[in-house]
């Protein structure tokens, strides 16, 4: 297994927000977390890479176990974070902001650099030098992720890339994450459109309320209307 | 004209090592967020090393290298600090980091007096600068020509390093969101530690780079400071050009302000300071702040007025302690006096950061202020006792009105070093009108009238006040004006709407705050006999602080034990030692790394605890509440 999460539990002050949270993400596989607005899907991704400071149970990465880490020794083990905000660095410019994410070369993982990402995201090549607060929406979003694969991930936390764009960029978006597919890139993806998670994935969890209520492969949750209606807004 | 170009460049000249200083701060503010107040120190030490290796090494190289290594060498010194102290505060309500910086500025203080004396030290002239050059009859000293080249030189290579090496890349990406930098596989622990060394090695330079101009000595570390605060605050936190472009306004302002206005040109700089606010409150090349961490914070617990039995132990401990003058002398009633007068000091800065959530850095503003009120009013005209303490109050008042109004227009660090500034202000006010104020022989011989004369009757008279200022304040904690005001502290956004108008409740606080302050400071007058301008100095200002950090900032009336304790301490400690700065400032950084609850905070947080242990709540409940935000 690539990832493997047991048992997360995650705190914010008093309040309890994830459940015994339990997640498998095979080499080369793009999992869905399907779930509601406030379902813990955000809040999972921040406690896999270490963002939320109170929380217990095990994350292993690549047969590791993460879970004591803090946040930039998880990144820099080869797993990539993207985060829901977008969360790029307005005052810096696209090339700068690659920069921040740029980390040495990993033997095991795909790799990835300026140019090639300039290929993989066409619009940010046009735009180099421009700072990333004078960009769209949905160029903030491609440049977050490729800021991310500067790091040369193994695997890749995706919160809800579809998030607030246009029909036209979301194509885009599913066409670069089946090119990270195919360079090997395994990715956890959380969305709350099924159609645009279907296009992408090869399993599905659904969390709601902190729990995660399903698991599986998308004809098995095609399967099981039931379980899709009760847990996602369509 | 000839005169005013030499007083121009003069005046470039200084902006050089405060805009070196300056910057240092801006940089380690922007990554670390924490304003940090040792800045001047490192300044000083970098003066002081810079002093003992030019001594030492003779020659160009012994004077230039000494100036480099003395920089390099503190820069190594702050890497320690922010290692060994800053490290564990970063996560703290921002009043806990300027409190720990400023504890560690007490320290260093009575350290360089313990390693260099106390005495003005004079260095030597760089070597190939020592002359001046003729300008139309008037001399400009070279050396001030180095420095003014100095200065845009630092500047670009400051520029070059953030835009240029990756490094700066990320300086500049953890300036806007260091989580996310974090996030990207960068160790922020690195990062910050660098960020800090390089900034306190420009701090060090500054400092070392005045030796051949000025002489050095232990107070040079709040001098500039203060100017420091006022750069920054013009130009930006954050923004190197803009310290560059405030360091030259301010020095040309200091330059020219004492040809045009030689009374007022302490002020000068003061004024323009707060022009800029009202214009621009994040400065001339500033980016607007987001909302402020929230200023106390640790737990959760709800404040409630007190219970009957708790009200009837309140009473029987002030009964008690109205009994002292039965069984004491008159020199602990004196001491008794002297705590009573600092309760209500407490208090009063207790009811403006804890309640309203502005940790004021420059309380003792108001507390003198209410002191030289009465002091004037008794010796110029002669006022007697009662209606001086009635009406000395009001020139606190009356400051806390005009400098509270600019002041609540900020929050956070920005208010902290505003309200510093402005007790600045009133001290040299104070130090430097010596016709009215005496300057620095203040005003002798305001004693109490003989009814209040007897350290027992004037030590009653101080309880009484200083029990009745408690229960005003702790009513208007409770009273729907303390709501909307911790309503306002708590979501400033939230609270506004609702319909409450923060700016104003906060102001009303801070009036509140001031007039409290000021009774304290009028009592105090009588009590000493004299004002002297350090009843409004940064000392007296930290000491109420503490006093509401060691009593606990989240309570309701912590501030009341913890002044008690802290001055009982002090006039001690004081008794004992000669380096009771260099302990108190040990103390200081304690509370806030190892003790930030305070003594009541400790225990109310006990019974909290056994309260919820009866009710088996998981203790992953209450551990880490500060993480919720």
């Amino acid at each position: 297994m690539k990832l493997t999460v047991k048992d997360l539990n995650s705190f914010y002050g008093p309040a309890h927000i994830l459940f015994d949270i339990a997640l498998e993400v095979g080499e080369g596989e793009v999992v869905a977390l399907l779930g509601r607005n406030g379902a813990g899907k955000s809040t999972t991704f921040r406690s896999i890479v270490g963002l939320v400071q109170n929380r217990s149970g095990r994350v292993m990465f690549e047969g590791r176990d993460v879970s004591d880490l803090p946040t930039h020794a998880i990144v820099r083990g080869g797993l990539g974070y993207v985060p829901e905000e977008r969360r790029i660095f307005t005052d810096l410019t696209v090339e700068e902001n690659l920069e921040v994410g740029r980390q040495p070369k990993r033997a095991a993982a795909p790799q990835w650099d300026r140019e090639k990402l300039f290929k993989l995201f066409p619009n940010l090549g046009e735009m180099r030098g421009r700072p990333g607060g004078r960009m769209s929406g949905g160029e903030q979003q491609m440049l977050t992720i490729a800021r991310t694969l500067m790091g040369n991930p193994s695997l890749v936390l995706l919160d809800e890339p579809s998030e607030g764009l246009s029909p036209k960029i979301v194509e885009q978006m599913v066409d670069a994450i089946l090119a990270m597919k195919k360079e090997g890139v395994s990715i956890v993806v959380s969305e709350q459109n099924l159609h645009f998670a279907r296009l992408i994935s090869d399993r599905a969890y659904i969390i709601e309320r902190g729990r995660i209520c399903f698991g599986g492969t998308m004809a098995e949750l095609d399967a099981r209307p039931d379980i899709r209606d009760a847990h996602l807004s369509l | 004209m000839a005169f005013y170009v030499v007083q121009f460049l003069t005046g470039l000249a200084s902006a050089a090592s405060l805009f070196l200083v300056a910057s240092g701060l801006s940089i380690i503010f922007g990554v670390t967020r924490i304003v940090n107040f040792a800045h001047g120190a490192f300044y000083m030490l970098g003066a002081y090393v810079a002093f003992t290796l030019t001594e030492r090494f003779s020659g160009a190289l012994g004077f230039w290298g000494g100036i480099v290594v003395a920089a390099l060498a503190v820069a190594v010194i702050g890497v320690l600090v922010e290692m060994v102290l800053l490290r564990r505060i970063y996560h703290s309500p921002e009043l806990f980091q300027l409190l720990a910086t400023f504890g560690l500025t007490l320290m260093v203080e009575d350290l360089a007096v313990l390693i260099w004396g106390p005495d003005d030290l004079v260095g030597r002239r760089a070597p190939g600068f020592k002359g001046a050059i003729d300008f139309f009859g008037q001399n400009i000293p070279s050396y001030d020509l180095f420095l003014i080249v100095l200065g845009p030189v630092v500047l670009g290579v400051l520029w070059l390093l953030f835009q240029r090496t990756r490094w700066g890349v990320l300086v500049r990406a953890a300036t806007q969101d260091r989580d996310m930098v974090a996030a990207l596989g960068v160790n922020q622990k690195w990062l910050f530690t660098s960020v800090f060394a390089l900034g306190v090695f420009l701090a060090a330079l500054g400092g070392a780079l005045q030796i051949p101009r000025d002489a050095v000595n232990h107070a040079m570390d709040l001098r500039v400071i203060v100017e420091v605060f006022v750069v920054v605050v013009i130009g930006g936190l954050g923004s190197i050009i803009g310290a560059f472009v405030a360091a030259v306004l301010v020095s040309e302002l200091n330059a020219f302000g004492i040809l045009i206005f030689p009374k007022i040109s302490i002020i000068l700089v003061f004024l323009v300071m707060a022009v800029v606010l009202i214009v621009r409150p994040w400065g001339l090349f500033g980016k607007p702040e987001a909302p402020a961490r929230r200023t106390p914070g640790l737990t959760v617990n709800p404040w409630r007025p007190l219970t009957m039995n708790e009200r009837f132990a309140a009473i029987a401990v002030l009964v008690l302690a109205a009994a002292l003058p039965f069984v004491a002398g008159n020199y602990l009633l004196t001491v008794g006096s002297e705590i009573a007068i600092f309760v209500i000091f407490a208090v009063s800065l207790h009811f403006l950061m804890s309640v309203g959530g502005l940790a004021s850095f420059g309380h003792a503003a108001y507390f003198g202020l209410g002191a030289y009120g009465v002091a004037l009013l008794a010796k110029m005209a002669g006022l007697p006792m009662i209606a001086c303490l009635l009406l000395g109050p009001l020139l606190g008042l009356m400051g806390a009105a005009v400098f509270g109004f600019f002041a609540v227009q900020l929050s956070g660090v920005y208010f902290a070093m505003l309200t510093l500034a402005f007790a600045q202000i009133v001290w040299s006010i104070a130090f430097q009108w010596v016709s009215v104020t005496g300057g620095d022989n203040g005003i002798l011989g305001v004693w109490p009238e003989k009814w209040a004369a007897s350290p027992s009757h004037f030590y009653w008279l101080s309880l009484g006040i200083a029990a009745l200022a408690v229960v005003i304040l702790r009513i208007i904690v409770f009273s729907p004006f303390g709501f909307a005001l911790r309503a306002t502290r708590d979501s400033p956004l939230r609270s506004e709407a609702i319909g409450i108008d923060g700016k104003r409740i906060q102001w009303t606080a801070f009036v509140i705050a001031g007039t409290v302050a000021g009774l304290a400071g009028a009592l105090f007058a009588y009590l000493k006999g004299s004002v002297f301008p350090d009843n409004m100095g940064i000392s007296l200002s930290v000491d109420a602080l503490v006093m509401v950090l060691l009593g606990g900032v989240e309570t309701v009336s912590g501030a009341v034990v913890g002044a008690i304790v802290y001055k009982a301490l002090n006039i001690w400690l004081v008794s004992q030692t000669d380096w009771s700065k260099l302990v108190l400032g040990a103390f200081v950084v304690l509370i806030v790394v190892a003790f930030p609850k305070g003594i009541v905070g400790t225990l109310e947080a006990l019974m909290h605890r056994r309260r919820k242990s009866s009710s088996s709540v998981s203790p992953l409940l209450t551990s880490r509440i500060e993480s919720a935000e």
